[in-house]
């Protein structure tokens, strides 16, 4: 288990030093999508109109976030920014990763093979961040840089955040096919199927 | 009268501050005995992360989730309390200024539209669930819900000739199959028999009791110890990174059922399991009872 602090952009090279379990922080710039900014990005890629997105995303860390949020004068202030259930974004992550070029995931709850082909075949990973721990997240957050598609709902918007020091978060997917989610749950089917024999 | 409106409106907008900012203290007793027993450095981490972060909240005064739900209330509404059907206006009030003043996220979208109204407010919601019992009194019970723990809650319907051996089955069966999702460790919240709503009302009820408060029936008490075990030993521990505490506690509440049904519901209360009474009196003298605090 290592520890490692990442910047953004992060490189190909970076992602791939890394192995499920290490820990890592990350200092730079992390975007939140959730199911809608997932979708909309998705459709205005496939429909050729890519350049319409607001933020270019390859190097960047996506957050899968709904944050708290209040607007002090013109400014926007970050409340509290834990992470979301990722397994919703499951269907739509793989070909995220492959058009845009992210190399981090952060979330909570993990995500299931097809992510981890993706970030396998690409060279990404997913930052385990634990879940509901908002005001911690919070802290890490130094400054809200923009704000787009807020006619989503402050939840599904793409917050881009400036971060430092963005952790610590497990390494519970890596760029080599491992999954610590699956390994854990593995385990489980196979305790469950002993107790189900017992019952 | 007027005066009184107004004093359950701020109570109310306190309650839900209180109560987005402070575990209940049997919660975070809980998650504390919890994290004392674990090994792996990855469940360690966790529940390192989950403490510091709920005393960082508290102390802030800052939502100790980003998620900070849709809103339930359930009412126990004495007889002579002074204010009978405007409480629902009274409470949709409070949502709205909490909504502001906490500030909460605005979470209520129109399924159809998928407009955000912006102000945690809309068609049934909050949800408001009003008892009327003996008494000048009121109570009002709080819990706000995440979506995280809400997405996995399940329902089933037992073939009765299986009986409790089903229900134990479906109820490992499904905590298998939601692992990671909800925020673990989490309150297992489990409804049995009644009607195809109540079942699920009574699992979601089920998550208000204090988790280290058995079912009043020892057997039924025996049953929430053997499922709280069985499900640790699965393994899945918190955020689903391995490790011995899953459940923090498993709570059951039940009706008759029909004779051709054995409903199971199941609603999970992730660790932020935020919850808090508040009882006001006919004069309005008010005290968040879950928490101690005279306002």
């Amino acid at each position: 288990m290592a520890e490692y602090y990442l910047k953004t952009p992060i490189s190909e090279n970076d992602v791939r030093k890394l192995r499920a379990g290490d820990v890592v922080y990350i200092t730079g710039i992390i975007v939140t999508a959730r199911d809608s900014a997932h979708k909309r990005a998705l459709d205005l890629a496939r429909s050729g109109k890519i350049e319409e997105i607001p933020i270019k995303l390859e190097g960047l860390a996506v957050y899968h976030c709904g944050p708290v949020v209040k607007k002090v004068g013109e400014e926007w202030k970050v409340v509290a920014a834990g992470p979301t259930t990722s397994r919703r974004m499951e269907k739509v992550e793989p070909e995220f990763i492959k058009t845009f070029k992210v190399r981090a995931i952060i979330g909570k709850g993990g995500m299931g093979p097809k992510t981890t082909e993706a970030m396998k075949e690409f060279g990404a990973f997913y930052g385990a961040f634990t879940g509901g721990a908002a005001a911690l997240a919070a802290a890490a957050i130094k400054k809200v840089r923009e704000v787009h598609w807020l006619d989503l709902g402050i939840p599904e918007a793409l917050w881009v955040f400036e971060v430092e020091n963005f952790g610590p978060m497990v390494v519970a997917i890596d760029s080599h096919g491992n999954n610590i989610y699956e390994d854990v749950m593995r385990n489980a089917r196979a305790k469950l199927d002993e107790i189900l024999k017992t019952l | 009268m007027a005066n009184l409106e107004d004093r359950i409106i701020n109570a109310v907008v306190e309650l839900l501050r209180i109560v987005e900012t402070k575990l209940p203290s049997d919660v975070l007793e809980a998650l504390k005995q919890a994290a004392s027993i674990e090994e792996s450095p990855f469940a360690k981490a966790q529940f390192e992360a989950i403490l510091k972060n709920a005393e960082v909240a508290s102390k802030e005064s800052i939502p100790m989730c980003q998620d900070t739900g849709l809103i339930g209330f359930y009412v126990k509404l004495g007889d002579d309390f002074p204010i009978r059907s405007k409480l629902n206006d009274l409470l949709i009030e409070a949502v709205r200024r909490a909504t502001q003043e906490i500030p909460l996220r605005p979470n209520t979208i129109d399924p159809w539209t998928h407009k955000n109204p912006g102000d945690n407010t809309g068609r049934h919601i909050p949800f408001i669930h009003i008892e009327l019992v003996p008494g000048d009194e009121l109570e009002i019970t709080v819990m706000p819900k995440g979506g995280g723990s809400s997405y996995v809650a399940q329902f089933y319907s037992v073939p009765p000739v299986e009986g409790i051996k089903g229900l134990k089955r479906v109820v490992l069966e499904a905590i298998y199959k939601i692992g990671p999702l909800p925020c673990p460790p989490v309150i297992v919240g489990i409804g049995v028999g009644g009607t195809e709503d109540l079942v699920m009302f009574l699992a979601k009820k089920a998550l208000l009791r204090p988790i280290n408060k058995r079912n009043e029936n020892p057997e039924i008490a025996k049953l929430e110890e053997e499922l709280r075990e069985k499900i640790n030993s699965l393994g899945i521990g918190p955020m689903g990174l391995g490790g011995k505490s899953y459940a923090l506690g498993v709570n059951i509440e039940w009706a008759h059922r029909h004779p051709a049904t054995f409903l199971v519901g199941i609603a999970i209360g992730c660790w932020a399991m935020r919850r808090g009474t508040l009882r006001i009196s006919k004069d309005g003298e008010a005290e968040i009872i879950s928490h101690g605090v005279k306002l």
